[in-house]
């Protein structure tokens, strides 16, 4: 188990110093940075873009700049954003967290009707919910998030219940808290319930094969007949049975909780992290592309680990000496 | 698993008509996508009718021209006092289209957008841009897929491990911020064909992962069997049995993989054009004709400009279904 962890340990290592290396490297080799634009303004002389490309350290040779940027992760600050002039660390965790304030709700949600209509489905394979359950998912599968997410913005528009996008209120400021937490709560229902139809008909598809798989076991079917509810059949029978290829998969789903949800972010003005990267995109902000891009690979990092130890708790068989994970 | 086969017919049909449409943009759009109509903008589409005002009927579909209506500024109201019939292949000889009507009237489906450019020409054109971007990135990433994963479970040793540890590592990053991060180090301005280009190969690169390593897996379970073993003690060499027994497997899971990956990568390339970094104006794609939906005066008053997301949709739609079908069929005959 131990070097289960090691090796995650290891991995998301070597993905830090990988990535952040070819994004220095790649940056160096393609015209154009951060003061491009201010190049381009015939009101700055070229004496004071040198002091700015002096003051950002645009002047310093590749692996000078690299190494500093090493020395300020070990700092905790991940550098610093030319754009917002600030260490990228506060910046960056600080729109994590209105991204997660958005995808945890959307992943419980998804989960939730995903092991409901699964179960469903499973129950009786053939009939009219397992036939509903099924036609829901390809047909959330086949629109895409993107155009799930801009139908939300037609129904906000024409309807007029609930904000176009956004997080706050304008008047946010004046409201009591309880007045800012309804406010919120409204902004969050349509990104919440975009997110998590998009990430239904996976988690379905998935649910609904182990679920029936397990339905199918002769211990099931002993139980059925000594006239175990169905109920109880499906929640402490199947569900047990079915679970480690379900935890794995929510691990993972755990794992996206910070990349999962760009699209919507940009469509619908929420201001997570998915914003703020594509903001440094355009802006060539260096070191926020890094640390965005990082920080979601980290989590996704320790998703594939928590998948693991999820595996590794329930599974008595990976616990015997020799097993492979 | 219902006994039920997915349907093959109507995927494939919708896709290959969905294709020809993309090819024959030239013919088959009514305008040239670029062309912009200042007095149409944001013109609902236009109408086809069989009617007249006056209650004659008429063989052949005709249309009325958009005219502003009084004291309401961005509404359009039809002038009915001159019909416009269909015309079928008409304009002069080299610039024919298939559908049109006599100028002045114009000819507008699907309706214009904020610039007055006709929106089924940009949807026809757009297709082109969308469909065989998605088609050339799957292609590559397969490609390259059956290369390394060949290589990599025919040879083994450092080979492999340096291959199966570089895909984990590009796969342990989340695919949306990956491509995101490789498209900022790529100049932003570009011609819409290099913009193409790059988009195609920058996808087909970042996906190359998953192909290779079930490709990998195919060739490693080939490789052991008897008839492999035998025909190398026969003395075959390696390009003889990577051509007679281990490709053929693994074309049968590339080309699952192709269909599963296409509607992956229209979406990564609808997606980049969305964002403003794919291919660039006035080059129509399916994700950039979708920006203006973001706004509020479209959303609240010009709900028809959704219509351009339904192809995107039926085609992501056929794409799933062909998948289905595919690894059906697939695994009766394995």
């Amino acid at each position: 188990m131990l070097r289960v962890v090691g090796r995650r340990l290891l991995h998301a290592a070597v993905l830090v110093l990988a990535v952040s290396a070819a994004c220095f490297v790649l940056a160096e080799l393609v015209p154009g940075d951060f003061l491009a634009p201010a190049r381009l303004d015939p009101r700055a002389s070229a004496e004071s873009l040198e002091a700015l490309r002096a003051r950002y350290g645009l002047d310093r040779p590749l692996h000078q700049r690299y190494l500093s940027w090493l020395g300020s992760v070990l700092r905790g600050e991940m550098g610093h954003s030319l754009a917002y002039g600030v260490p990228v660390a506060p910046l960056v965790l600080g729109r994590a967290g209105n991204t997660l304030l958005l995808s945890v709700p959307a992943t419980a949600l998804a989960w939730l009707l995903a092991l409901i209509l699964g179960a469903w489905g499973a129950r009786r394979p053939g009939g009219w919910g397992d036939r509903l359950s099924l036609g829901l998912g390809a047909t959330l599968q086949a629109v895409p998030e993107l155009v799930l997410a801009l139908l939300a913005l037609l129904v906000a528009a024409r309807s007029g219940i609930f904000p176009l996008g956004g997080m706050a209120s304008l008047s946010a400021g004046e409201l009591g808290f309880w007045g800012r937490l309804v406010d919120v709560l409204r902004h969050l229902a349509l990104p919440t319930l975009v997110l998590a139809l998009a990430l239904v008909p996976v988690l379905l598809r998935h649910v609904r094969a182990a679920l029936s798989e397990a339905l199918e076991q002769s211990f099931v079917h002993a139980a059925r007949g000594h006239g175990v509810g169905e109920l109880r059949l499906l929640l402490t029978y199947a569900l047990p049975a079915a679970a480690p290829p379900l935890l794995a998969l929510f691990g993972l789903s755990a794992g996206t909780l910070l990349s999962g949800s760009l699209v919507v972010e940009v469509v619908m003005s929420w201001p997570g992290l998915g914003p703020l990267l594509l903001d440094a995109v355009f802006a060539r902000d260096l070191h926020v592309i890094v640390g965005a891009t990082l920080l979601s690979g980290l989590l996704l990092v320790a998703g594939n680990l928590l998948a693991d130890l999820l595996l590794y708790a329930v599974d008595p068989r990976l616990r015997r000496p020799g097993a492979t994970p | 698993m219902s006994g039920r086969r997915p349907a093959l017919a109507w995927p494939v049909a919708v896709l290959a008509f969905l294709h020809l449409i993309a090819l024959g943009a030239d013919v088959v759009a009514p305008y040239d996508p670029a062309e912009q109509t200042r007095e149409l903008i944001w013109a609902p589409p236009t109408k086809l009718h069989l009617v007249d005002a006056a209650g004659r009927w008429h063989l052949r579909p005709f249309v009325y021209r958009w005219r502003p209506a009084d004291g309401a500024p961005g509404r359009y109201v039809e002038d009915t006092s001159r019909i416009f019939p269909l015309r079928l292949w008409s304009g002069e000889a080299g610039t024919r289209r298939l559908l049109g009507v006599e100028p002045p009237a114009r000819l507008h489906l699907l309706g214009t957008d904020g610039l007055g450019r006709d929106q089924l020409s940009r949807l026809v054109h757009g297709a082109r841009t969308s469909l065989f971007a998605g088609l050339g990135a799957a292609l590559l990433a397969v490609a390259a897929g059956l290369l390394l994963g060949t290589l990599a479970g025919y040879f083994g040793g450092w080979l492999d491990d340096l291959l199966m540890r570089g895909s984990e590592l590009a796969m342990a990053l989340p695919a949306l911020y990956l491509l995101l991060a490789a498209r900022a180090f790529l100049p932003l301005e570009l011609g819409p064909a290099a913009a193409w280009g790059l988009i195609v190969v920058l996808l087909g690169l970042l996906g190359w992962p998953p192909a290779a390593r079930l490709v990998r897996g195919v060739v490693l379970a080939a490789r052991r069997r008897g008839y492999v073993g035998a025909a190398r003690g026969f003395g075959a060499s390696h390009v003889y049995l990577l051509r007679r027994h281990l490709l053929p497997p693994a074309l049968a899971v590339g080309l699952t993989q192709l269909v599963l990956l296409v509607p992956q990568m229209i979406l990564a390339e609808v997606t980049l054009s969305f964002l403003g970094l794919g291919v660039s104006e006035p080059t129509p794609s399916w994700g950039s004709m979708l920006v203006p939906l973001t706004s509020y005066p479209v959303l609240a008053a010009h709900g028809w400009a959704f219509l351009p997301a339904l192809p995107l949709v039926l085609t992501v739609l056929s794409y799933h279904q062909l998948a289905s079908a595919g690894r059906q069929r697939l695994r009766r005959t394995a």
